[in-house]
């Protein structure tokens, strides 16, 4: 789509001379610290090596490589003083308000109206604050969906209560367990018990009325949607190796949820 | 009364999760109606007597055709609205009932579930897929 126009890298030394080292390991900083907000944070594989190659086009330089994976990413700029750069990424999260801050400012760029020192401290700024809505508004927002998909699922009114109170507490719960447990698949599988667990005692205790119900709405806020949307396009991108991986990332997921669940039907 | 509610729950419901994942506020409706519309699409055929599959379809078409939409009205990227408008579509009852099944020992039935989970998540991606080649398509014609 986008990459595939790229020529193949040969040795030219005279592309980019024109522009000073300093200024390219600069570009260099920008260019990967604008793909590393946008992978950590969400975006799609394919807009990660777009916006790079993007801003350094805009900056002047002539030929620049971009690989990404959902764990790290490498950029490399061909030419006189040929730079090459790794970054790991080992933490991921759901951000969209930073990966659209970031978008922002790669349109500003390849409008020419953002100077490279400017734009990376912008870039430092967005990385650096949380720009992200306080989790008492998410875990509200989250029982908020709760209640409402058990209605779509065609639940009954009476379970709206409740299975608001438990998707909104299982989403709390998976919050601090991931807090404290790095490992995303324990801490979606221990939700899905401690989920499960609520939904049955709810029931017991005649405060409920379908089992079934109260645990798919629930379980949504959980639900991979992000990743499964991300694969499918990075796949159809032609970026196989991302695609997969996070297809895989979907699939542990749902698989986490399912096992948490599965565990406490079994004592049922 | 059934539409209303389900209009209504679906357009809070994704909303709401584009809050989850930090939409910003202004975006916010833009993800409730990419939600609503889909679902509505999804309920729609159902009502008609269509198949999940196709039902889920259809409406993945119309989510993506509409989340590429407001992106380019908007100037953002689009995966802002899709997700959020995706998440009413996946089965998640479906793999839930099959889970359930596989607890129960009831290995055949859980099978045959699993299957169809698996098939809609796959009219899911192929409609994502579908809208976004057509949309390449259009932006290379008009080139």
């Amino acid at each position: 789509m986008t990459m595939s126009d790229n020529p193949i890298p040969i040795e030219n030394k005279s592309l980019n001379a024109g522009i000073p080292k300093s200024q390219i390991d600069l570009i260099t900083q920008t260019c990967l610290l604008a793909g590393k907000i946008i992978l950590q944070n969400g975006g799609e594989t394919y807009r990660v090596e777009d916006t790079m190659v993007r801003i350094a086009a805009a900056y002047g330089i002539e030929s620049s490589h971009s690989f990404v994976t959902p764990t790290g990413l490498i950029f490399a700029i061909d030419g006189a003083s040929h730079v090459t750069r790794l970054y790991r990424i080992s933490e991921r999260n759901n951000n969209l308000m930073k990966v659209s801050m970031v978008n922002d400012i790669s349109r500003r760029i390849s409008g020419g109206s953002l100077p490279v020192e400017e734009a990376f401290r912008l870039l430092e700024d967005i990385d650096r604050t949380p720009n992200a809505y306080r989790n008492v508004y998410k875990v509200l927002a989250a029982s908020i969906a709760s209640g409402c998909f058990l209605i779509m699922f065609q639940g009954s009114w009476l379970d709206f209560l409740p299975v608001a109170l438990i998707g909104g507490f299982g989403f709390l719960f998976f919050l601090i367990i991931h807090h404290f447990v790095p490992i995303k698949f324990f801490a979606e599988f221990l939700t899905a018990i401690m989920i499960g667990a609520a939904a049955s005692l709810v029931v017991h205790f005649g405060l409920g009325v379908d089992l079934d119900k109260i645990i798919i709405g629930s379980v949504m806020p959980l639900v991979p949607g992000l990743h499964i949307t991300n694969a499918v396009r990075d796949l159809m991108a032609g970026h196989l190796v991302s695609g997969l991986s996070k297809g895989a990332e979907a699939f542990l997921t749902a698989f986490a949820i399912g096992a948490g669940i599965a565990t406490v039907l079994t004592f049922n | 009364m059934y539409f209303v509610a389900q209009i209504l729950t679906s357009f809070i419901a994704s909303a709401a999760f584009g809050f989850v994942f930090n939409v910003p506020l202004r975006l916010l409706p833009h993800c409730g109606a990419v939600g609503m519309a889909g679902w509505i699409v999804y309920i729609i055929g159902i009502e008609l007597n269509l198949d999940a599959i196709p039902a889920t379809l259809i409406a993945a078409f119309l989510v993506t055709v509409l989340s590429q939409w407001f992106s380019k009205l908007n100037k953002t990227p689009i995966i802002l609205f899709s997700v959020s408008g995706i998440i009413p579509l996946v089965p998640g009852g479906l793999a839930y009932d099959a889970m359930r099944h596989v607890v129960e020992d009831q290995y055949d039935t859980a099978v045959q579930l699993a299957v169809k989970a698996f098939m809609i998540s796959g009219a899911i991606a192929i409609g994502l897929v579908f809208s976004e080649v057509i949309n390449q398509i259009i932006r290379r014609s008009e080139r």
